[in-house]
C-alpha cells in the first residue's frame, strides 16, 4: 500500500523523519505498526506514551483495573480526573489527545488463557507491563503460540530487567526462568514499594525496544537482559541461552491453551487433610510417594505406590477427576509432591498430614 | 579461587551487600550455591538465576572466571 503522507504527519514526525535511520521510511513502518500493551500501569504508561507520540499507528491497551490515588506517583498517563476509570479506558483518552492521527483500542479486560491467543493474532509486537507472575507467563506461552516476540520489562525496587523474548527465533522468559515462583516469595511494588521514577526509565527502554523491531535495527535486546539500578546508575546485560526444551514444552500445550489455569501456574498453596477425615472420604485416590521398601506398609484399598523421584514419569495417574490424597513418612515429601503436581497444572490434590504413621494411629482407633 | 558475587533484588537484601570476594575452593555451580546457601539460609527459598562472567549459565556448569552474579526474577510493573 502507497501511503500518502500529509503536511501535519511530515511535521509531526520532523524529528524522526530527520533522522537517516528512520527517515520518512522508517516512520511509515511505525505508522503500519500494531503493538498491544498488557497492563497500563507504571511500566505500560510510559511504553504507551512513547509509541503514541512516536505514531505506532495501532495501540491495544489490555488492562481490567481501575486509576487508584496512589498510582498516580509514578502511572504518568493519569491525573485526578482518571480516578476510579478503568485504566485501558482512561489510558487511550489520554492517549488520543497527544496523537489524533493513530487508533488506539481499550481492552477493559483481563488478560486470560481464553482471549491471548486471538488478541495476539491482531497485533505484531507485545509488550509486558504486567505485575505478576501469571500474567508473564500466560503472556510468554501465548507469544510462543503465536510466533509474536515480547518486550518484557519487570521492576523491584530500585532495580529493573528488560529484555525481547521470542524473537527471530531467540530466548523466550521461560529459557531464563522455565518455572513461576511460589505464590508469595517475590513481592510487587504495592507490598514492597517502587521508585516512582524507575519504571519510567524500564518502560521508556521497552518502548525503545518496540521501535527498533519496528524499524528494523539489527541491535533488539534479543538473548540478553539488561538489569539496571537506580540506586547505583548502574547497567549489567546479561546474556542468556534458548532452551529448546521449554519452547517446545509450551507449544506442546497449543492444542489445549484455552483450557489452561494460568491462576494456579504460580503454586496456590497446598493444601492439608488430615488423616480422619480422609479416611471418611468415597472416591478417593490415595498416593504413597514413599520408596517402595518403606515402613510401615498401610492396607487401603484405593492406594497406588509412586515413589517422588518417579513421580513425573506417572503423572498419566493424577489426570482423572477424582480427589488424590498423597501420603509419605510424616508429610514432608508428599508436599514437595503436590508442589510438582501443580507444576503440571495438576489440581485437586491434598497432601496427608503427619503421613502414614497418622493413617495408622487412624485405623487404629476406628478399629 | 576468589569470586566476586553480585547480588540483584531481594538477594542483595538478604547477603545485605551488593556484592562480595569470596575464597572458593569447589567448582560448580552448585557447589557454590551450597555454600552461600549455608552462609544466608534464605536464598535457599528463592528462585535465581547465575550468570558467569555476564552470562546466565545452569546449575551444573563448572566455574572458569571470577565473576558470578546471582539474580532473581521480578514481576513488579
Amino acid at each position: 500500500m502507497r501511503f500518502l503522507p500529509s503536511q501535519e504527519y511530515m511535521t509531526r514526525y520532523s524529528r524522526h523523519i530527520l533522522l537517516p535511520e528512520v527517515g520518512q521510511k522508517g516512520q511509515d513502518k511505525l505508522t503500519r505498526a500494531k503493538v498491544l500493551v498488557i497492563g497500563a500501569g507504571g511500566l505500560g504508561c510510559p511504553v504507551l506514551q512513547y509509541l503514541a507520540a512516536a505514531g505506532v499507528g495501532t495501540i491495544g491497551i489490555v488492562d481490567f483495573d481501575v486509576v487508584e490515588v496512589s498510582n498516580l506517583q509514578r502511572q504518568i498517563l493519569f491525573g485526578t480526573s482518571s480516578l476510579g476509570m478503568n485504566k485501558a479506558v482512561a489510558a487511550k483518552s489520554r492517549l488520543e489527545d497527544l496523537n489524533p492521527t493513530i487508533s488506539i483500542n481499550a481492552y477493559p479486560e483481563k488478560l486470560t488463557a481464553t482471549n491471548a491467543l486471538a488478541l495476539f493474532k491482531s497485533y505484531d509486537v507485545i509488550v509486558d507491563g504486567t505485575d505478576n507472575f501469571e500474567s508473564r507467563y500466560l503472556i510468554n506461552d501465548a507469544a510462543i503460540i503465536t510466533n509474536r516476540p515480547v518486550v518484557y520489562g519487570a521492576i523491584y525496587k530500585f532495580e529493573g530487567q528488560v529484555s525481547v523474548f521470542n524473537y527471530q527465533g531467540g530466548p523466550s522468559y521461560r529459557c531464563l526462568f522455565p518455572t513461576p515462583p511460589k505464590e508469595g516469595s517475590v513481592a510487587n511494588c504495592s507490598e514492597v514499594g517502587v521508585l516512582g521514577v524507575l519504571p519510567g526509565i524500564i518502560g521508556s527502554m521497552q518502548a525503545n525496544e518496540v521501535i527498533k523491531i519496528m524499524l528494523g535495527f539489527a541491535t533488539v535486546l534479543s538473548g540478553k537482559l539488561l538489569c539496571y539500578n537506580a540506586k547505583t546508575s548502574e547497567t549489567v546485560t546479561l546474556t542468556l541461552a534458548k532452551s529448546a526444551s521449554e519452547i517446545e514444552k509450551v507449544l506442546a500445550q497449543k492444542d489445549t491453551f484455552e483450557n489452561l489455569a494460568f491462576e494456579t501456574l504460580c503454586l496456590s498453596p497446598v493444601v492439608e487433610i488430615s488423616a480422619e477425615e480422609s479416611l471418611q472420604l468415597e472416591n478417593i485416590q490415595f498416593i504413597d510417594v514413599r520408596e517402595f521398601d518403606e515402613k510401615p506398609i498401610v492396607e487401603l484399598t484405593n492406594c497406588i505406590q509412586i515413589p517422588l523421584g518417579k513421580l513425573e514419569q506417572n503423572l498419566k495417574h493424577f489426570y482423572s477427576e477424582e480427589m488424590k490424597i498423597i501420603f509419605c513418612q510424616t508429610g514432608i515429601r508428599s508436599k514437595t509432591a503436590i508442589e510438582i503436581l501443580q507444576k503440571y497444572n495438576i489440581k485437586n490434590c491434598y497432601t496427608l498430614t503427619g503421613g502414614v504413621l497418622a493413617i495408622i494411629e487412624q485405623l487404629k482407633i476406628k478399629m | 579461587m576468589k569470586l566476586k558475587i553480585k547480588y540483584f533484588g531481594i538477594l542483595a537484601e538478604i547477603t545485605q551487600c551488593n556484592e562480595e570476594t569470596l575464597e572458593f575452593t569447589k567448582t560448580s555451580v552448585s557447589e557454590l550455591l551450597d555454600v552461600l546457601f549455608e552462609k544466608y539460609p534464605e536464598l535457599k527459598d528463592k528462585e535465581l538465576n547465575v550468570a558467569q562472567n555476564n552470562e546466565i549459565i545452569s546449575k551444573d556448569t563448572f566455574l572458569s572466571t571470577s565473576e558470578i552474579a546471582l539474580l532473581p526474577p521480578f514481576s513488579g510493573g
